[in-house]
Parts: structure tokens; sequence; C-alpha cells
């Protein structure tokens, strides 16, 4: 009985160590934009004033905006791509429409340098001029096919009959899509928009194609001072992005499970 | 005699019968165009084709012309990009690619199974909040995330400072700036596109076939082999694809973890397009790590692999 209960122990200790593993750094970022001293070596003392010169920081704000916008933006146009494609792939049958399901693995498998370098010569082929809007491309270019894999898998569950009875019922396709599809599509669509946001605030090989040389984007501000020492505002930055995210996450989290519930009670 | 191997089935049966695939062709109806059907498929044909088919198609032809050396490119047909990637220059950036990207993906495999076979007895509650908090480091760009990794790993960095002063070494290790700096940042950084699709895969093997093999007296290791193995091949295999082709392409953390001189082949791809300028050359490399890509892609499938799973967990 003791053996089994310390196994038990081992494992959650293993559990642990490997979440611990992929959350140290990120603690260690969120520790030193504490830090007094401008290297992030060693802890000298407690301070907030990064929070305070982050803001005094022009450069770094505007890397930060940029990356939020296109993440927002890339998200929103992605996922009603992604929604309104996957539904028609799985409603109707065209010429050709083996090939496209075929393409729409591509951005999913193939690494992401070549989908960033191939859209490089793309636009430099087309002579568009790189900037923030051919690094929301890129996003979108990458995000859609996960919007459509998560979508998909809803779709596939759906039950088969129901668009037919509501069509029945007096509603025209487009009802029946907008009233019905479209709910019972909800969670799928909801945790692909969350996949492509999370893959656009993540990204750094593909922007780094797509952004022209005045382009400002996190992962771009990063690079271009990563190797010469970047000062803890960076830290503060993250540490505020991460409460943010985690805060919307969990509030949206809490939101749906709360509705489930009534649904129950109901 | 009835040989059994020779029994017909029909192929196909297994996989329908391991994973619920849908009938596809059930609603799929072949109607004349409307402009309800127009608005659902022509947006996604025109993204797959601009923006995924295209450029594809491009760097293929690239692949094929001459550099001009001044960052254009002759219209010149020829093959000798191809026969530029053969030849000996690259052959050690390829093979340290490929020891990197097998490394990476045998290290996150090994940490993943221990991993995926505790979380399977905990209550689904508590496996769906440890699964989200796989997510979570997703959250932070993955360079800011290298970024943190180098203030653990450096010379005067918090790993070694706590391991001298611990008294535990007596010089500082060289965690980064080498091969192993990228080995490190190529594990922390894919861990999770392995954790995700091994978790699920082992939450779904049946605790009968476990129950199985202890009464007839398996051991710890003879389970791990003869029921779980097998039957998350497909997890596995899924989450090698996401780890293996990222991590011979991701050319900042070989930048920023292996310092100047060590190069994958994703610094090399880079390296022709924003410095050497030489597209034709670039692009002929990509449609090397293309290959190897679809050929990786082409075994998950014929191993039953749904495609549908991949990248989503």
């Amino acid at each position: 009985m003791r053996l089994i209960k310390r196994g038990g122990k081992l494992r959650n200790l293993y559990i642990f160590l490997v979440l611990l593993l992929l959350f140290l750094p990120i603690f260690i970022l969120v520790a030193f934009s504490f830090n007094e001293s401008k290297l992030n070596v060693i802890f000298t003392g407690f301070t907030f004033d990064w929070y305070g010169k982050l803001f005094e920081n022009p450069d770094l704000l505007d890397a930060f905006k940029n990356t939020l916008l296109i993440a927002v933006a890339s998200t929103a146009i992605s996922t009603v791509l992604g929604t309104i494609g996957a539904f028609g792939l799985y409603k109707f049958q065209f010429r050709g429409k083996s090939f496209i399901d075929k393409l729409l693995y591509i951005p999913i498998v193939i690494p992401e340098i070549v989908l960033g370098i191939a859209l490089l010569s793309i636009f430099t082929l087309a002579k568009i001029e790189l900037s923030l809007w051919t690094v929301l491309l890129a996003h979108i270019s990458f995000s859609v096919p996960f919007v459509i894999t998560s979508v998909r898998s809803t779709l596939y569950a759906m039950p088969k009959n129901i668009e037919e009875a509501a069509e029945d019922l007096g509603a025209n396709r487009w009802q029946s899509f907008w009233y019905v599809t479209l709910p019972i599509l909800k969670p799928g669509i909801v945790s692909g928009a969350l996949l492509a946001f999370t893959l656009s605030l993540d990204d750094v090989v593909i922007s780094y194609f797509a952004a022209g040389p005045g382009t400002n984007t996190l992962p771009l501000y990063i690079y271009a001072n990563i190797k010469t020492g970047i000062s803890p505002d960076v830290n503060a930055l993250t540490t505020l992005m991460l409460i943010f995210t985690i805060t919307v996450l969990a509030l949206s989290a809490h939101l749906e499970s709360k509705k489930q519930l009534e649904r129950v009670i109901k | 005699m009835i040989n059994p191997s020779r029994t017909t089935i029909p192929r196909g049966v297994f996989e329908r019968f391991s994973q619920p695939v849908p009938a596809k062709t059930a609603t799929t109806r072949k109607e004349k165009p409307s402009l309800f059907k127009t608005v659902f498929t022509l947006p996604i044909i025109f993204y797959a084709l601009l923006l995924i088919a295209l450029p594809i198609l491009y760097v293929f032809f690239l692949s094929f012309l001459r550099s001009d050396n001044y960052g254009g490119y002759l219209y010149e047909f020829n093959l000798e990009n191809y026969g530029e990637i053969l030849d000996s220059t690259y052959l050690s950036i390829f093979l340290k690619s490929a020891v990197i990207g097998l490394a990476t993906t045998a290290i996150c495999l090994a940490i993943s199974y221990p991993f995926a076979i505790f979380l399977r007895g905990k209550s689904e509650r508590k496996r769906n909040f440890i699964m989200k908090l796989i997510m979570v480091p997703f959250l932070t760009n993955s360079l800011i995330r290298t970024y943190g990794l180098i203030t653990l790993l450096r010379k005067n960095g918090v790993i070694n400072s706590t391991l001298l002063n611990l008294g535990l070494i007596g010089a500082p290790l060289n965690l980064m700036y080498n091969n192993l700096g990228i080995l490190i940042g190529m594990v922390y950084t894919l861990l999770p596109f392995m954790l995700l699709p091994v978790c699920s895969a082992v939450s779904k093997v049946d605790q009968n076939l476990l129950d199985a093999a202890s009464d007839l007296g398996a051991g710890k290791v003879q389970k791990f082999f003869k029921v779980y193995l097998p039957l998350t091949l497909q997890g596995a295999f899924n989450g090698s694809l996401m780890v293996f082709t990222p991590a011979i392409g991701y050319f900042f953390i070989a930048d920023v973890l292996g310092g100047g001189k060590a190069m994958i082949i994703g610094n090399l791809v880079k390296n022709q397009f924003l410095t050497a300028r030489n597209w034709p050359l670039g692009a002929a490399l990509s449609i090397l790590l293309l290959v190897i890509t679809f050929l990786l892609v082409k075994l998950y499938k014929k191993i039953g692999g749904n495609l549908d799973e991949l990248g989503g967990g």
C-alpha cells in the first residue's frame, strides 16, 4: 500500500517537473521584470521601474501594438474564412475539390520557413511592398487550415439531418446556416480562433520573412536586440501580456462552463 | 486449407474500426451553382490557390533558375542548384540538422510517454487542466521564451550561478553557444507539440487491455512495449512530425542559442534568401525540405494516421 502511494507521489513529481520545465523560462522572465539591474543576470533588488520605463520606449510599444493588431485581425479573418470554407467543403462537391482539400493541409505540415520564403517570393514577384499588411496576409495564410481542421471536427459530429429539418420547417439555407449550423459549430469555431490567435502570437519564422525593413513587430524587435542585450522592459511587457491573456482565457473558460451549467439546469 | 493470411480483408477496414472517420460523402451533394454555394466555396478556393498553391509552385519554379549574384535571377533553366545542394559543403549541415532533429524528437518522445501514462491515472478534470497548462507557454512568443532560456543557460545565467553557489560545479558549464544549446532550445520550444498528441493517444488506450496484460503477467515495461506503444503509434508519429520538421527549420533558435557558427538547414535557407541573396539555391533547399516533409506525411498516412489530427493534438 505504501509503495503504491510513493509511486503516486513520484508520478506527480514527474508531471510537475515537466510542467516546470515548460514554465521555467517564463517564470524567470517575469521575475527579472522586477529586478533593479539592467542586466538579466543577477537579482539585485526589487523594483517596478521597468513597468514605467516600458511606456517610455516607443519602439517596443509600437512593436507590441502591431503584434496585437496582427493577431486580432488575422484571427478574425481566418476564423471567418476557415468556418465558411470548412462548411463549404463539407457541404458541396465541385471540380478540383480534392485538390483544394489537399492544399489546405500544406501549411500545417510544411516547415514554416518554406511557407515564409514562398510568401516572400510571391510578394516580391507581385511587387507588393513588405509591410504590416504582408505580415497579416502571411498570418492568415498559416492560420486558416488550423481553423478549418478545428471546425471540421465539429461538423462531422453534427447530426446529419438537422439542417434539412430546419429547411422543412421553412428556413431558407442562409437562415438554417445562421440559426442552426453556426451555433452547433461554435465550440469548433472558438477553439479554432483560439488556435489561430496563439499561432499568430507565437510565430517568429514567417513574420521574419513577410516583414519589411521598417516593419516592427515583437519578434522582430527582439530578434534585432537579442544579441546586444535586451533591457528588462521587455520582461515587463511579457509579464503584462501574460497576465492579460491568461485572464481573458480563464474568464472565457469560466463563462463557458457557467453557460453549460445554465443549459443543464434549464 | 484456408491460409488465414490470404483471406482478403478490404483495405481500410481496420482503419475504419480504429478511428471513427465519419462518411464524407453522406452530406456532400453536387448541385447547380447558386449564390449560397458560391459564397461558401469561392473564398476558400481563392485562398488555397493564391496563398498556398501559387507561392509553393513559384518556389519550385525558382529552384530551376540561375542566380545573377545580385539578388535577382536569370531565366535559364538548369538543375545546378540541386547539384550544388548535394555538394559536400552543405552535407555537414544536413547531417547536423538530421542529428539535431532526430535527437530532439527522441528526447521529446522520452519525456512525453511517461508524462502521458502518469497523466492517464488522473481525473478528467485534472487532465483537462494540465493539458490547458501545456498550451499556456504558447501565449508568449517563442523568441521571447528563447530569450528566457538565455537568461537561464548562459555562463553567468541562473543555472550556472545556482550550481556554482551550491558548490556542485567548479566552473560554469557551457550550456549555450554550441550544439547543446540548440538541442536544449529545440526540445524546450517543441515539447508541447509532442506532449499534446501523445497524451491524447495514451488517454484513449482501453483500460481493459491494460488489465488483461497485467492479468497475464505483463510488467510495466512489457505493458509499455506490447500495449501502449503499438496503440499510440499514430499519436507518437504525429508528434514526431510536428517536432522534427521545425527542429531542422527553426533558424532563430540556432542563431540565438547556437552562436554564430552553428547552422542548421533553416539558417542555410534564410541566408540564401536574406544574406547571400541566392534565391534559386534557397528555393532548391526549400524544395528538399518539402520533399522530406511529404515523405514523412506519407509514412504517417501509411500507418493509418489522420491528417486532421496533425497540429491540433
